[in-house]
């Protein structure tokens, strides 16, 4: 017996022909890079890139109550989006853990888009359901797991917008964090000003039928604004750099969004929704340990997941874990995030990372860990 | 495709050996850097370092991963490509030239016969 077969997107095709190297990533097949990790970073931080995000999942919600649901899964507060607007949200388990870490969206007066991790796709789908058939089972609502139909792709960088007025002069108007609902070859396509970059950037949505057409169209745009296809590899190093958390290493069901240093994201003024006490709690009295972002102050191999965390101070007490690290391209050292214990979370603390068995000297920094000069 | 030059002998652990006389020069094959992808850190064995052929004695970490880099052939590391700690990229621009690690004088000479020949490693790499 071989391993399930992985899941490709309406645009494997497209990354074979571009001699994408392709990997497996939360059970699809995905282009880890076409040229450089190195090269495509540069371009989204310079110019702009192009990644296939198909594989991240679609949930629509919509009826009389999908606010007053999904407001008691979410820890955000969907009652402050007007229609056209998204916020970053967190899906708890009742202790607070984490399930997922996602995007809301209000789409019009009572229907809602969440976008998804690709690994969690089928875990919040199944919790989400359990919710809605038990405690929820009197509200009002339909919901609908739309991944298997769509198809996304992140138009990334500085020149995104000028890529897409081409397409949709409409687009560069919308501000951060908004969503338009337009057309694209007859079919609908959502069009956010969102991304996971750091960058300026658009994530857009449209039906698996027409994302190789949305793909070669915003290609032959980008030709002359720098435009290059770029894979997972530069998608991880940009996040990174940017501070954003990745489901599986910053989140997992054992982390709470406050430990994670996301309790902006939780709005504790919501009445009774799913984890509130954990998060009251952890608010009133402080965590243990905290997530943080660091780079390396000398000379080191880049940090990886996993490598342990000292204090820098006399004690060299074990602190904590690097939860994800690599070479940062665009400060040109090794950068991470991981847990600390709290008294160590400030910026500007000296700590160590443990690289195979020496100790090498690290400086918790603050979130973006890179930032482009004014 | 890589490159893969026919003057050289091949550890099936991706690295290349240029025997000189009673030295060699050891690198990485165009195979290796291509898998890697692009070289963020290398450390290589020092000077005077004595290794045996098979010895884990440096590690090349490229943005994505580490990996260990192991000795094709036994001696004593007589020098080492000191410009690969500020410029590790110059591996994946020239594998078989500037990218060299270190040179190593042979303690063993037999074991070069041991090595891959290049279409042996061309056949390791294309399967």
């Amino acid at each position: 017996m071989g391993k399930p077969a992985l899941k490709r997107t309406p645009l494997y095709e497209t990354h074979v022909a571009l001699d994408g190297r392709l990997v497996e990533f939360g059970g699809w097949e995905m282009p880890v890079l076409y040229t450089s990790i190195v090269k495509e970073h540069h371009a989204v931080r310079d110019a702009a890139g192009l990644f296939d995000i198909s594989h991240m999942g679609e949930f629509l919600f919509e009826g009389p109550d999908a606010k007053k649901f999904l407001n008691k899964l979410l820890t955000n507060d969907l009652s402050r989006l007007e229609p056209g607007q998204g916020q970053y949200s967190l899906l708890c388990q009742d202790n607070g853990g984490v399930i997922d870490d996602l995007y809301a969206y209000r789409l019009g007066e009572t229907r809602y888009l969440l976008v998804v991790n690709a690994s969690r796709v089928e875990v919040d789908w199944m919790w989400i359901r359990a919710q809605r058939n038990t405690r929820y089972k009197s509200l009002e609502l339909e919901m609908t797991d739309a991944s298997g139909d769509h198809a996304a792709m992140a138009l990334q960088g500085p020149t995104s917008a000028a890529i897409l007025e081409g397409l949709f002069l409409s687009a560069v108007d919308l501000e951060k964090n908004r969503i338009a609902e337009l057309e694209f070859g007859g079919a609908p396509i959502w069009i956010s000003r969102t991304g996971y970059t750091g960058e300026d950037g658009f994530e857009l949505i449209t039906t698996n039928d027409h994302a190789v057409a949305l793909w070669e169209k915003l290609t032959a745009l980008g030709q002359a604004l720098g435009l290059v296809p770029a894979g997972l590899g530069a998608r991880d190093t940009l996040r990174t750099e940017a501070g954003y958390s990745l489901y599986g290493h910053e989140l997992t069901s054992d982390t709470t969004p406050i430990e994670a240093g996301l309790g902006w994201a939780v709005a504790d003024h919501k009445i009774g929704f799913i984890g509130k006490d954990t998060f009251i709690a952890q608010k009133q009295d402080g965590v243990s340990r905290k997530c943080i972002g660091f780079r390396m102050t000398g000379k080191s191999a880049p940090p990886r997941e996993r490598y342990l965390i000292f204090a820098g101070d006399d004690s060299g007490r074990e602190i904590g874990e690097v939860t994800s690290g690599t070479q940062s391209p665009s400060l040109g050292c090794g950068i991470g995030l991981g847990y600390v214990e709290t008294a160590y979370a400030k910026s500007g603390t000296p700590i160590e990372i443990e690289i195979r068995n020496r100790r090498f000297p690290a400086e918790v920094v603050r979130r973006p860990i890179f930032r482009k000069p004014d | 495709m890589s490159d893969i030059p026919t003057d050289l002998k091949y550890a099936s652990s991706h690295e290349w050996v240029r025997v000189e006389g009673d030295t060699a020069v050891i690198g990485i094959s165009d195979h290796a850097q291509q898998e890697l992808t692009d070289l963020a850190f290398i450390e290589l064995p020092e000077v005077g370092a004595a290794l045996s052929a098979g010895d884990a004695c440096g590690v090349v970490e490229s943005v994505k991963t580490a990996s260990d880099l192991y000795a094709p052939v036994s001696g004593e590391v007589t020098e080492i490509n000191d410009a690969l700690e500020s410029e590790p990229g110059t591996v994946n621009e020239d594998p078989y030239g500037d990218g060299w690690f270190y040179r190593i004088r042979l303690s063993n000479a037999d074991e070069i016969e041991d090595l891959l020949t290049p279409e042996d490693y061309a056949e390791q790499v294309n399967i």
